[in-house]
Formats: C-alpha cells, sequence, structure tokens
C-alpha cells in the first residue's frame, strides 16, 4: 500500500498550469518534443512552450481535425507531438483523426484534452466533453489517463512522454485540489488506494477523486468504512484492484464527470461481470442527458456525483443491502 | 541534396511510357487475379504515379528509413494498387508477392495501404480527407529537421470534397511548406458519378491559388507533360507550396472502363483481361510510331 495524503488539503492547483509549465520544461531537455494546438493556446497554458521553443511550436487555427493530422504527420518523422485542445473536440470533432490517423499506426501523439466533462461550466452542452473516455479506450493501442490531483499531472506528463504510443489523457476544470503527496510515484494502469474500508468501494477518476474522497471521510463520520479508489488510468485499467474491492467490499459505487455509459464505471462493471462477482457496481456520472447550463460544482451536485451525492448513494445502498442481508460475495465460475 | 529534378532526354520520356504501360497491364492483371481493386482510379493515376516513383521521388528501397528520402502519403489511399505497384516496380518488393497474398487473409497489401505492415508506406490511408494534413505535418518536420527532401502527396478530387482537405490546404500554405507537392487526380469523377453533378470542386486551380499555393495545370495522362510539371517545380526551399492539377481519365487506356462510374472497383474475368491488355499495348504501340514519325 502506497504512503498517500488521506485528506484533501486546503492546496489548489490549475492543471493547465501545472500542465503547461511541465511542458515548457520537457521542452528544454527533449527537442522532439513539439507542441501543437487548435486556436486554445491561452486558455490551455502553452505560451510558456511557445516563448521558450517558438519553432516547435504550432497553432492550426480553428481545426482540429487538422491538428490531429498534422500531429500524425509530425510523429511519423520522428516528433512527440503533445497536442491540446478541449475535450470535446479533441474526441470527437476529431475522432477519426485520432483513430485513424493515431491510434491505428500507433504514433506517439500525446493528445491533452481539457474542459472535459462539465467542467466547462456555463458553456454548455456544445463544451460538454463527456464521451472521451468512452470513445477514446475503444481506439486499440491508446493509453487513456483522467489523474485526479493537479500536481501529479507532472508525473502523468513525463509517463506520457516516455510511452511509446498514443495518450489521451484529460484536465479538469480550473483550479483543483491537490490530493496526493507530491513525491507518490504513480504508474499508468495502477490505481491508488486514497483511504481504505470495507464496507464499499468508491470508485473515481480525474476531478471526481477530491469529491470521493470527501465522500469516503462523511461516510466514515457515520460509521461506514468507504475504499477511495483513484483510478487515474481507464486504459490499461487495474483490474486486480477493482476485483479486490469488490470482493474485500461487495458493493462498487464509480464516480467520474463522464457520462455513465462507456466511461469509468462502464469499464469497471465489465471486468466485474467478466470475473463472475457477485457485486453491484452503481454508476455515478452524467445521466442519459445533455447536461445543464450552470457552475461545474452546481452540476456535479445536480447530477449527483458530488462528495454529497457520493455519500448519499453509498448510505442508501448500504441501507438496503443491510435489508437483504446476509449476503454472501462469492466468485464466480471463471 | 534534392531540390530540381533532373531533365529527362528523350529515351527517358519513352522508358517512362513503357513503365507506365507496365503498370496499366500490372493492374490489371492485380484486378483479374485479386478480385475486388479500385480500378478506374488506379488507372487515372497510373501517368502520375509512373512519374512522381520513376522520375521525381528521391527513395532508397533498400532502406526504407533513410532520414533524407522524399515522403510519399497517398491520399486517395483506395489508390493502393497503384501505389503497390510503384513501390514494386522501384524494388521495394517484388510484384508477384502483391499478385499471390492482394487481399489474402494477413496479407501486407490490402485494399488501402497500412504502414503497420508494410516498410516504405509512409502512413496508413484510405479514409479519404487524412492524407494532406499528415503531408503538412511531415512537411513541418523535414522544415524543423533542417532536411531538404520533399513530401508528396496524391489527392482524389472527389476528394476534395472533404472539409480536411482545405484546411491542410490552408495550414500549408500558412506554413510556407514549398516542400509540399500536392498532384489531384482530377478525373471529375467520385463513387456515385460525376462530380459536377454530385458536388462541384471546380475550379480546383483558383481555389489553391486563393489560399497561397503555386498552381501547375496539366495533362495527367500525358508522360510528357508530367514530366515537364514535375521539372518546372520551385527548389522545395520555396516559400509557397505546389498544387500539380493533373487532368485525367478514370478508367484511362480500357474504353469500357473510362468514366464509367461501375468500374471505380471491380474485378476482371480472364478474357477480358486478354482483351484489356491487347487495347492497352495497342495504345502504346501506335504512340511508339507517332513519336518514331516525330523524331
Amino acid at each position: 500500500m502506497p504512503d498517500v495524503t488521506m485528506n484533501v488539503n486546503d492546496m489548489f492547483a490549475n492543471p493547465r498550469e501545472v500542465y503547461g509549465a511541465e511542458l515548457a520544461r520537457m521542452g528544454d531537455v527533449y527537442d522532439d518534443i513539439v507542441v501543437l494546438t487548435a486556436d486554445v493556446m491561452t486558455s490551455n497554458k502553452l505560451g510558456e512552450f511557445k516563448r521558450a521553443h517558438p519553432r516547435r511550436f504550432f497553432n492550426v487555427g480553428v481545426a482540429e481535425a487538422n491538428l490531429m493530422g498534422i500531429a500524425a504527420g509530425l510523429a511519423v518523422d520522428g516528433k512527440t507531438p503533445f497536442v491540446s485542445t478541449f475535450a470535446a473536440f479533441a474526441s470527437m470533432r476529431a475522432h477519426e483523426q485520432v483513430r485513424t490517423d493515431i491510434a491505428y499506426p500507433n504514433l506517439p501523439v500525446k493528445i491533452i484534452a481539457t474542459m472535459s466533462g462539465l467542467s466547462g461550466g456555463i458553456a454548455g452542452p456544445t463544451h460538454q466533453g463527456m464521451e472521451d473516455l468512452g470513445t477514446l479506450r475503444m481506439m486499440p493501442n491508446m493509453t487513456v489517463i483522467a489523474p485526479g490531483d493537479p500536481l501529479q499531472l507532472k508525473h502523468f506528463v513525463r509517463i506520457a512522454y516516455a510511452l511509446p504510443g498514443p495518450v489521451y489523457m484529460r484536465l479538469g476544470r480550473g483550479n483543483d485540489p491537490v490530493i496526493h503527496d507530491e513525491t507518490l510515484a504513480v504508474e499508468v494502469g495502477k490505481a491508488i488506494t486514497v483511504r481504505e474500508g470495507d464496507d464499499i468501494a468508491i470508485i473515481a477518476c480525474g476531478t471526481i477523486v477530491s469529491e470521493a474522497i470527501q465522500a469516503g471521510q462523511m461516510l466514515a463520520e457515520r460509521g461506514i468504512g468507504a475504499r477511495v479508489i483513484d483510478m487515474h488510468t481507464i486504459k490499461p485499467l487495474d483490474r486486480e484492484t477493482i476485483i479486490r474491492a469488490a470482493d474485500e467490499t461487495g458493493v462498487i459505487v464509480t464516480a467520474e464527470d463522464h457520462s455513465i455509459y462507456g466511461g469509468l464505471g462502464s469499464s469497471v462493471a465489465e471486468v466485474i461481470a467478466e470475473h463472475g462477482l457477485s457485486c453491484p457496481v452503481i454508476r455515478l456520472g452524467i445521466p442519459d442527458v445533455f447536461g445543464l447550463v450552470g457552475q461545474p460544482e452546481e452540476l456535479f451536485h445536480y447530477y449527483g456525483f458530488d462528495a454529497d451525492g457520493i455519500c448519499a448513494t453509498a448510505v442508501t445502498r448500504l441501507a438496503h443491502r443491510a435489508r437483504r442481508k446476509p449476503v454472501s460475495v462469492t466468485r464466480g465460475e471463471k | 541534396m534534392t531540390a530540381s529534378v533532373v531533365t529527362a532526354d528523350e529515351a527517358t520520356r519513352e522508358a517512362l511510357k513503357d513503365k507506365a504501360l507496365e503498370m496499366r497491364k500490372r493492374l490489371l492483371r492485380l484486378a483479374h487475379e485479386a478480385g475486388s481493386l479500385h480500378i478506374g482510379g488506379d488507372l487515372s493515376m497510373t501517368d502520375i504515379m509512373t512519374v512522381i516513383f520513376e522520375h521525381l521521388l528521391q527513395v532508397d528501397p533498400q532502406r526504407p528509413d533513410w532520414p533524407d528520402r522524399d515522403r510519399f502519403v497517398l491520399s486517395k489511399g483506395h489508390g493502393a494498387g497503384a501505389l503497390y505497384i510503384s513501390m514494386a516496380n522501384r524494388g521495394f518488393f517484388d510484384v508477384e508477392e502483391i499478385y499471390s497474398t492482394y487481399g489474402v487473409f494477413q496479407t501486407r497489401f490490402g485494399m488501402h495501404p497500412c504502414r503497420n505492415h508494410l516498410p516504405g508506406v509512409e502512413t496508413s490511408t484510405g479514409s479519404l480527407g487524412h492524407g494532406l494534413s499528415i503531408a503538412v505535418g511531415l512537411a513541418l518536420a523535414a522544415r524543423l529537421d533542417g532536411r531538404s527532401n520533399r513530401v508528396v502527396t496524391v489527392v482524389g478530387d472527389g476528394e476534395l470534397n472533404e472539409g480536411t482537405i482545405w484546411e491542410g490546404v490552408m495550414a500549408a500554405a500558412h506554413y510556407r511548406l514549398g516542400n509540399l507537392v500536392a498532384f489531384i487526380d482530377r478525373n471529375g469523377m467520385s463513387m456515385d458519378g460525376r462530380l459536377d453533378e454530385i458536388m462541384q470542386v471546380d475550379p480546383i486551380d483558383l481555389k489553391f491559388a486563393a489560399f497561397g499555393w503555386q498552381v501547375i495545370d496539366t495533362d495527367g495522362n500525358d508522360i510528357d507533360a508530367l514530366v515537364d510539371s514535375v521539372e518546372s517545380l520551385p527548389p522545395n526551399t520555396s516559400e509557397a507550396p505546389t498544387v500539380v492539377v493533373c487532368h485525367t481519365t478514370k478508367g484511362k487506356g480500357v474504353s469500357f472502363m473510362e468514366n464509367e462510374p461501375a468500374w471505380h472497383a471491380g474485378s476482371i474475368d480472364r478474357e477480358t483481361l486478354g482483351a484489356c491488355l491487347a487495347e492497352v499495348e495497342a495504345e502504346r504501340q501506335r504512340e511508339r510510331k507517332e513519336s518514331a514519325c516525330r523524331t
């Protein structure tokens, strides 16, 4: 068990700023890094890289499909492109270029998507990237990461650079709480158990990890031991941690700023089903609707995947289970 | 290295015409042996591909990853047959491997080219509207690395219906990629029929010029005209990309295939193959005689 920070502390950081600064530093060391964006340089905090490495910075204008195609061409010739745009456009407007030009030839293009899920707030459904985890994980060769901690992002950016193939990484809203010790080692495909507990497991990714941690604290105050897992990598998925959580707690709640279809919750449910485990998986996220307009916190609350919503779901579910006791959690045939 | 293309003398031009004939014959044989092939578009771009692969591109089949090689991207990826045969003619692999394995389970030769399986194919194409953007990336990489190689792409005219093509056209001019050359196979047709009925793309030359490209307009089924065109390409250090608008005939050389939408893709039986081979051979014979009369 890694030594991790257990509490949400008072530090906040903007993941886009962390990413922009780290990329500029990496650009000093690795001259194969090129950075591309589609007219969101300012929003995505790429100015520092541009100032330091102007020849290796390309703003292709409002043309996301072209953005991915050009990145593919640069990668064919030995460059490592970091490509930044909003999640909705990276995953949908340019979906086919990402799939066919990047994932199919297995090129080392690193897509860093901002404004994921409902984090765009009042920008509304046109800017809600709520399908990206699902559609990107369907692509062979693609690694899909949703870091839960803005400072940890630094490690993930370096890991993404070192991986030989394509990576899709989604960042959340502007000001996210720091939840992990910055020195904590991270590994792609290896979840972080932030809190131990055997009554229920909460598996979250991205921005919602901090909400899950708060929910874990709220449940503890009610005498419920919630295991909180930061599932920062959606693909490859840490199946072992999921199976152990199912075996040892018997109830899993997933929470993500993403459609409940196709993303983290679906991924977890697939593992449970494939292993024949008798363990309910309750998926919290954006239901089958286009999101309302509002501040991210309001939207997370409205759709029930903020700390309050996660906590309420856990309590309800456990009460339901208590009524049906005893429930034996057994492995299936597989 | 590279920059200007070596001038072809009369004998070289005649040899290129023979190469084009050979490619037509090989494509027809493939359409017979392999089943479905995009034979219409393959035949329209045969002369273009011959001049590109035999007269323009500096590549080394022994070293497909030679850093200074010219890069070629087949944006109209359904012309894979013409690409495979061009590469075989250039020595990348034995042409017999294409005949014996095209479309066969686990082949390196599918209906669209794949870089994962076939060294020398710069990137996988087939979905239209992608190749030009990739070529822009390759041309940018050459500029970044200080390499003087060219990046050459062949784009279909139906493919110009794709909006992403124009994103790439805009970017190539913006980044002053004079090392990028796009050949448009303007056969006037897409899968369903005539472009002027389905979705008009003319005037191609004025559109590219308006975006800041240098434009060469040529007969894309005339080897001499194509040779003249590539020999007049500006040096790759120039600051504007070049488009060579090649006016071609879909199914060129086989009378029943020419301008016939049904021959966008297809296969032919042995008897038809014989007739097709005789027709393309006869046309080349007529051309040889004409050439002999001129000299």
